[in-house]
């Protein structure tokens, strides 16, 4: 990808964050030397891509990228397993010396030899962008040779962040991916997921309900999806962003090449539920479609409250520190007020200022806002607010548990299935168990000894 | 003698190695007051910072120079000037251990000319030792970067005349096939013979799992002192576990004039026995073992005895980085275990003499290939894929293991641990026998 490029991703007129003129911190901000660190954009890329279950993931570059990173994701497939497969180049010092395009070359036939994918992703690192390899030459051969698209993905970590990663994933597929094929029919029904990746397999918490009313989702970009069905995207009606604006770029996009317009939802609590079925049908302008969606919220929501009825009584006044990126954060705080608990302080760090503005509703008067935040901060602010627990990303787990705070993990590479009207009913469970634990007493207990002054 | 294949490929499939940094790092964390700074771009940090939570169970302190890629064409001093004076202000670290990665290994910052500018610039922190290692992704794997780490902590300099201390000193070279547990229970029985440990490093300290008193540490809150370092000049003599500390213990030996003796492994009745018996030689009373530990070698001896019917006969395939392949793969062989396979990371001299006709330096892809009809794999949690798609039972060994608790307590050294490893491995066996 050529500079302009990322210049222009980091500014894209889509995103809320750069709605305030120059004001874009939040895409473009990097890693401070001697701070704690997230993610690279190489990182991002994959996150984004790798969900894309039949599609083989070739990592060029040296141990650090691929060996640190494979098989941690938690997107579940429902079909292929060749997105499970750690593949990379594994460069050595010749590679860098010489040059590792060769190499790469060599790998992507092997890839497509043995495993057969409908499409190989090519994804560039540090070391091996410093070098000069031309990724994007080296896929062009390997396409017109071996009649499989083979996709680069310029996404090195020193670029950025983990979110301009997902940006340049989402590049990738509107470049090389969406319109390259065509659906074997379609309805006026048809809707696109993008930025749903499936964790934990919180996707089949929620497309039963859209098949219920009658909605298709045609394109699953890129959870639980198979290349083919990306390629054929561009045929949707509709594009609902999920939870994120990290693919924001792709949405923009395919509204001005493909004239699909988009909204941006969340799957998580009852209130985003609704509201993200009701948009839906609404966009896609079918009084039938409507109705059916009100009843099917009629029934669900009357089923969720008896289900969570108990736990909404263990829960009331609850008070809860929120500590997770973007968008998320709003989504978590309704659900979590669903569940009749208080989120009395929240993470802004990545949020946009229209997020903010949503934040600071949801919170009320004297919830706090975390423009920043380090592990020792964020137990200051527990503290201060007395709160009884932390929900944030699994970076942060050991930060509350070793000061003996209960901890709800929220992230990628978690277990349990949040979104939908079920998930509320798993996140209710795990908060329960989590508030309530008889271990809270134990590990704050002193030890007698501590007690006695000792001459 | 065994023949060591290491097929010349484009492309891995399911890495078994982790970064050269990252084993670097978990060295640096068995130091007491440290954060180690990764050179290089912040996902090298993070992604190496996941794997060892994962794995420990624990709050990692590790930090990086950011690098983008325009600092990275205009070369790193001011990340790396930066990133110091920003630990020193938040973590008031006692020691600085700073490890460069491909990135910058690729560029070529002149890492020993970039400190001495520091330390010109920065007169005040002259007292704050800093440990430099060059820890290029491309070029091995963990055990490497740790050994490459722990040379690198005895060739620094830590100033300060020792102090007398009333017993002796023996040091001990921890290589990366030991755990914070192994660590722990070689310290006990050193202490034992009425010696004082010197580990290095020493992860019992800081990554064996505990509550400290105060709710946040910045740095390792355990682990190698710097006064302890002060004392390596002191030390009477240096045990080496692993044969990849031998170039550490080396210099030890060119320093102060520290023999040494390396023991490749340290699982198995006879091994074990050398090591106390080499402890009883350089303590105060020669030719004795404390009365526990000579009734740990009887325990040892009956749990051969009970283990040897599920053991012998089998098939196990092995996939662990050198000197854990080593240490395994001798002791399932002195049970009458058949190792059906071997696949390692890198090179070592350790793999010309494994109880197996050939080790392939490779991947799990390569592990797929040759384990087929084994009794059971040994590896590590990735391995696990590859276990459940060939129906052969796992047992987890070596890093990360993020699917199983108690890592940081985990023993299988000495005649205890060798115990604990047996006792496993039959009960896997009886609960796979229908
Ligand atoms: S920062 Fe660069 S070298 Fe490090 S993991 Fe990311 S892409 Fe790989």
């Amino acid at each position: 990808m050529t500079k302009p490029k990322v210049a222009d991703l980091l500014h894209e007129p889509g995103c809320g964050h750069n709605h305030k003129k120059g004001d874009n911190k939040a895409c473009s901000q990097q890693a401070k030397p001697g701070a704690a660190q997230g993610g690279c954009a190489f990182d991002g890329a994959s996150i984004t891509l790798v969900p894309i279950t039949d599609a083989a993931h070739l990592v060029h570059g040296p141990t650090a990228c691929a060996g640190n990173s494979w098989g941690s994701r938690g997107s579940l497939s429902s079909g292929a397993t060749t997105y499970q497969l750690g593949l990379t180049t594994d460069v050595k010092e010749n590679d860098i010396i010489f040059g590792g395009e060769k190499k790469l070359y060599s790998a992507i036939a092997q890839v497509i030899n043995r495993y057969h994918p409908p499409a190989v992703f090519v994804y560039a690192t540090c070391v091996t962008s410093l070098i000069g390899d031309d990724l994007e030459a080296v896929c062009r051969a390997a396409t017109e040779q071996f009649q499989t698209p083979t996709i680069p993905v310029q996404a090195p970590g020193f670029t950025g962040t983990k979110n301009l990663g997902n940006r340049l994933a989402g590049e990738a597929l509107f470049e090389y991916v969406v319109g390259t094929q065509e659906p074997e029919y379609t309805t006026p029904y048809d809707i696109n997921l993008i930025g749903e990746y499936n964790v934990a397999g919180e996707l089949w918490g929620v497309l039963p309900l859209l098949e219920k009313v009658g909605i298709r989702v045609l394109s699953k970009i890129t959870g639980d999806a198979t290349f083919r069905e990306i390629c054929y995207a561009h045929r949707a009606k509709l594009n609902v962003m999920i939870c994120s604006k990290a693919l924001i770029n792709l949405g923009r996009k395919m509204e001005e090449t493909y004239g699909i317009p988009y909204i941006e939802e969340s799957f998580y609590g009852v209130a985003d539920m609704n509201r993200c079925l009701r948009h839906i049908a609404e966009k896609l302008g079918d009084e039938e479609l409507k109705a059916r969606v009100e009843t099917l919220i009629a029934t669900e929501t009357a089923k969720l409250d008896t289900a969570l009825a108990p736990y909404r009584k263990r829960l009331q006044g609850k008070r809860i520190v929120l500590y997770t990126g973007g968008v998320k954060s709003w989504s978590i705080i309704s659900a979590a007020q669903d569940l009749g608990m208080k989120v009395v302080a929240t993470s802004t760090k990545k949020s946009t200022e229209e997020d903010k503005a949503k934040i600071k509703e949801l919170l009320g008067e004297d919830g706090i806002m975390l423009s920043k935040g380090n592990a020792k901060e964020l137990l200051k602010v527990i503290e201060n607010t007395n709160a009884d627990m932390l929900v944030a990303g699994g970076r942060n787990q050991y930060t509350a548990l070793k000061a003996r705070i209960p901890f709800l993990d929220v992230n990628q590479e978690r277990h349990n299935p949040y979104a939908g009207y079920r998930g509320l009913i798993e996140m209710a469970k795990e908060f329960d168990h989590v508030l309530h634990s008889p271990i809270w007493e134990q590990v704050r207990e002193p030890a007698p000894w501590s007690l006695v002054t000792s001459h | 003698m065994t023949t060591i294949t290491s097929p010349q490929k484009s492309l891995s499939v399911n890495p078994l190695k982790q970064s050269p940094p990252l084993g670097a790092a978990l060295a640096l964390l068995g130091l007491k007051g440290l954060v180690p700074l990764l050179h290089g771009s912040q996902g090298c940090t993070a992604f190496a910072k996941v794997l060892l939570v994962r794995h420990f169970r624990e709050a990692i302190p590790i930090a990086t120079t950011a690098m983008t890629e325009v600092s990275t064409i205009l070369g790193g001093e001011e990340n790396i000037e930066e990133a110091i004076l920003t630990l020193v202000e938040k973590a008031e670290p006692e020691l600085l251990g700073l490890l460069t990665t491909g990135l910058t290994e690729t560029r070529g910052d002149d890492m020993p000319y970039i400190l001495k500018l520091f330390r010109q610039r920065h007169p005040e922190l002259k007292s704050l030792p800093i440990i430099l290692a060059s820890t290029p992704d491309y070029k091995g794997g963990l055990q490497e970067g740790y050994a490459t780490a722990v040379k690198s902590i005895v060739e620094t300099d830590y100033g300060a005349p020792p102090q007398e201390t009333s017993q002796p000193v023996i040091t001990v070279l921890a290589g990366s096939l030991l755990g914070p547990g192994d660590v722990q229970e070689i310290k006990e029985i050193i202490e034992a013979f009425g010696l004082t440990p010197l580990v290095i490093p020493d992860l019992s300290g800081s990554l064996d799992g505990h509550l400290d008193d105060s709710e946040y540490n910045s740095k390792t809150s355990g682990g190698t002192s710097l006064q302890q370092l002060q004392q390596l000049a002191r030390s009477r003599f240096t045990i080496v576990i692993g044969e990849s500390m031998r170039p550490a213990a080396e210099v030890l030996q060119q320093k102060f004039e520290t023999n040494y003796q390396v023991f490749p492994r340290l699982s198995g009745l006879k091994t074990v026995d050398q090591f106390l018996w080499l402890l009883s030689q350089i303590s105060e009373y020669p030719d004795t073992v404390p009365k526990k530990y000579q009734h740990q070698r009887r325990q040892l001896q009956d749990a051969i005895l009970d283990s040897h019917f599920y053991l012998g006969g089998k098939k196990i395939s092995l996939a662990l980085e050198p000197d854990l392949l080593y240490q395994t793969s001798w002791l399932l062989q002195e049970m009458g275990v058949n190792i059906q396979a071997a696949v390692t990371t890198s090179k070592s001299p350790l793999l010309n003499d494994l109880p197996v006709d050939t080790v392939t330096i490779g991947d799990f892809g390569d592990l797929e290939e040759l384990a087929p009809n084994s009794d059971l794999i040994i590896t590590n949690s990735q391995g696990k894929l590859i276990a459940d798609k060939l129906d052969i039972p796992l047992y987890r060994l070596g890093f990360p293991i993020y699917d199983r608790l108690g890592n940081g307590t985990r023993c299988l050294t000495s005649y205890r641990g060798t115990m604990q490893l047996l006792f496993d491995l039959s009960n896997l066996f009886i609960e796979h026998s229908h």
